[in-house]
């Protein structure tokens, strides 16, 4: 087990390239602003004297690479800057909104799996059956509607028409959270689950195929209990690694998901400081999503080598 | 008798044998067929939209605001009493034009970095798929967003955004099929043959290639027309009153309760393109590359 897992420090080694690109990315997105940012972010009206204050507190006048130094070095000491528009530090606006945008996709994540492990598993029992065309129409439009659009249409139908659900916010109390969390958690689950399905629908058929199943079949066993014990623990490797890489996705998805229904995580201080031309807030938004997708990366390469133990990463093995 | 000239000749039988096949087989491609067809409406429509929508799509009539559909407005109209039917022809316009278009830059771009880094490799292809890991690590929609932000709203700012992001998915595909490619006996042979690098990469591993990225293009330009029709959900895409799917959405929400419509034709309207579109992908993979197909 433990010798298993000494691919891990190599694997942090490889994200350090990564990590320092995306901070490079996202320092120059502040010097892609055309002409003075100060002047960009305060707009053509400001006065002379805030637009030199401004460039003061962004360190405007330093040069580049100092600049740039800086940058990193506060990101270390967890100081994302001063957010304009509420004149607090952003560090305390993002962890507000971090658990928010977490749990959102936690939900949504389960709910995607709720949608995806029963389907894909009727499908795959027999390919070109009834179920394996609901699943396929299932994929096709699942990817073909917009995320927003999915979260209006549940709206309509189930806050507006049937009024099960509220029309939008986050609530007082945990369990309030929940409640206004299921909307928004099915429009993302909806909106992960055809990638899901697909994946999960063909490893399951390759398994299915496989002489171990055919072994546990002579056994006797069948139905649900083969497929639990011996079918699904092989055929969600596969997609761990799909989830891993759509879980980034998903995040860019939350944005426009949390505009939708009024909930106040990531999305919206991203969104929010867009309009108020907040731009310290707009970096550490993309900072944080960013690097939270490069831990999501380390993280199912960790469960994945966990899940199957013919998988061995610390020898030089490849990720399939 | 195996005489090269014999070979030529059985070589050329059996390509002329295949072109016939795929030609055969085109219009008998499902998929494809229908996929076409439905992306043909619409784009005739959205070509056609000045000639045949009923109304001007961004005048407004007070009078007649927010009603229900009716022979006059076939599908109502919207707060400002403007016809949502002409608008949503006219919006076709607009999101399909971006949609399509946008494809283009990081199309080539993307095709040529990929290209030159898989064929090549050494430092360059390092370097190249580095900066590809890091543009992977922003999610589509927070990138788009903060560029959009950055390079001020409109059009063009729209185009770069996706340009900048996309470009990423092309290079890392076509790196991924030239590397296979470069290790094929036909590559070998027109090395062999004294051919250039430059000639090698265009004349010969370019066609083969392509095939994918142009299969991949087909689902880009789903994905372009999707963060087209987002941003002007969000207020981030084409200035009002220029009628377009996304903000179309935005405005039909505030009246879902009474309106449904409103917001949902613009997106069905979305549906449909992207349904057309995955199925002439799902033809071209089927026709260009059948052996790639489970």
């Amino acid at each position: 087990m433990l010798r298993r897992m000494q691919f891990i420090p190599g694997r942090l080694i490889q994200t350090i390239p990564v990590v320092f690109g995306v901070t490079l990315v996202v320092f120059f997105l502040g010097h892609l602003l055309p002409g003075d940012p100060a002047i960009a972010i305060l707009g053509e009206h400001a006065t002379p004297a805030r637009v030199a204050a401004l460039r003061e507190q962004l360190g405007l006048n330093l040069p580049l690479g100092v600049q740039y130094g800086q940058f990193l070095l506060h990101i270390l000491q967890g100081n994302l800057g001063q957010s304009l528009t509420y004149q607090v530090p952003v560090a305390s606006l993002v962890l507000q909104a971090v658990p928010v945008t977490l749990s959102l996709l936690l939900f949504a994540l389960i709910i995607s799996l709720a949608i995806s492990i029963p389907l894909a598993g009727l499908a795959a029992a027999k390919p070109g059956g009834a179920w394996d065309y609901v699943a396929r129409g299932y994929t096709l439009l699942g990817q073909g509607m917009p995320q927003f659009w999915v979260g209006i249409m549940l709206l309509l139908l189930l806050a507006v028409g049937l009024r099960v659900f509220p029309v939008g916010g986050y609530g007082i109390t945990p369990l309030d959270h929940i409640y206004y969390l299921c909307l928004p958690a099915l429009t993302m689950g909806i909106a992960m689950s055809p990638t899901i399905v697909r994946s999960l629908r063909s490893s399951t058929i390759d398994v299915l195929g496989s002489e171990y199943i055919a072994t546990a079949r002579s056994k006797g066993s069948s139905g649900t209990a083969l497929f639990r014990q011996h079918v699904l623990r092989n055929a969600v490797i596969p997609t761990v690694s799909i989830i891993g890489v759509h879980l980034g996705y998903l995040v860019g998805g939350s944005i426009v998901i949390e505009k939708v229904f009024a909930i106040p995580g990531l999305g919206s201080l991203m969104l929010n400081a867009i309009f108020s031309r907040d731009f310290p807030t707009i970096q550490a938004v993309s900072l944080m999503v960013a690097l939270f997708v490069v831990a999501v990366g380390i993280l199912t390469d960790i469960i994945y080598t966990l899940l199957n133990p013919r998988i061995n990463l610390s020898e030089g093995g490849e990720a399939v | 008798m195996t005489t090269p000239t014999a070979v030529l000749v059985k070589f050329k039988q059996s390509r002329r044998a295949a072109n016939s096949r795929s030609l055969k087989r085109w219009y008998q491609n499902g998929p494809l067929l229908a996929g076409m067809i439905i992306v043909g409406i619409v784009v005739v429509v959205a070509v056609f939209a000045p000639l045949i929508s009923p109304y001007d799509p961004i005048k407004q009539d007070l009078l007649s605001t927010l009603q229900s559909p009716s022979s006059a407005h076939w599908l109502g109209t919207d707060k400002l009493g403007r016809d949502v039917l002409s608008r949503l022809m006219w919006g076709a316009r607009v999101d399909l034009r971006i949609g399509f278009l946008a494809v283009l830059i990081p199309f080539v771009f993307g095709s040529i970095i990929g290209a030159l880094a898989g064929y090549f490799g050494g430092w360059f292809d390092v370097v190249v798929m580095r900066i590809v890991d890091v543009f992977f690590a922003f999610p589509f929609y927070v990138i788009v967003i903060a560029l959009v932000f950055v390079f001020g709203s409109g059009e063009t700012s729209i185009y770069l955004a996706i340009a900048v992001v996309s470009w990423v998915a092309y290079a890392k595909i076509v790196r991924g099929e030239v590397i296979v490619a470069k290790t094929q006996d036909y590559v070998t042979a027109a090395r062999l043959g004294g051919m250039s690098h430059m000639r090698i990469l265009v004349r010969h591993i370019g066609p083969n290639v392509l095939s994918q990225v142009i299969i991949y293009a087909m689902s880009d330009i789903v994905m372009d027309i999707m963060a087209i029709v987002t941003l002007g959900y969000l207020g981030l895409g084409i200035a009002p009153p220029t009628p377009e799917w996304g903000s179309m959405i935005l405005d039909g929400q505030e009246f879902i309760t009474t309106q449904w419509q409103q917001a949902t034709i613009p997106g069905l309207m979305v549906v449909v393109m992207s349904l057309g579109l995955s199925w002439i992908g799902d033809g071209l993979s089927d026709l260009l590359s059948p052996d790639r197909r489970k």
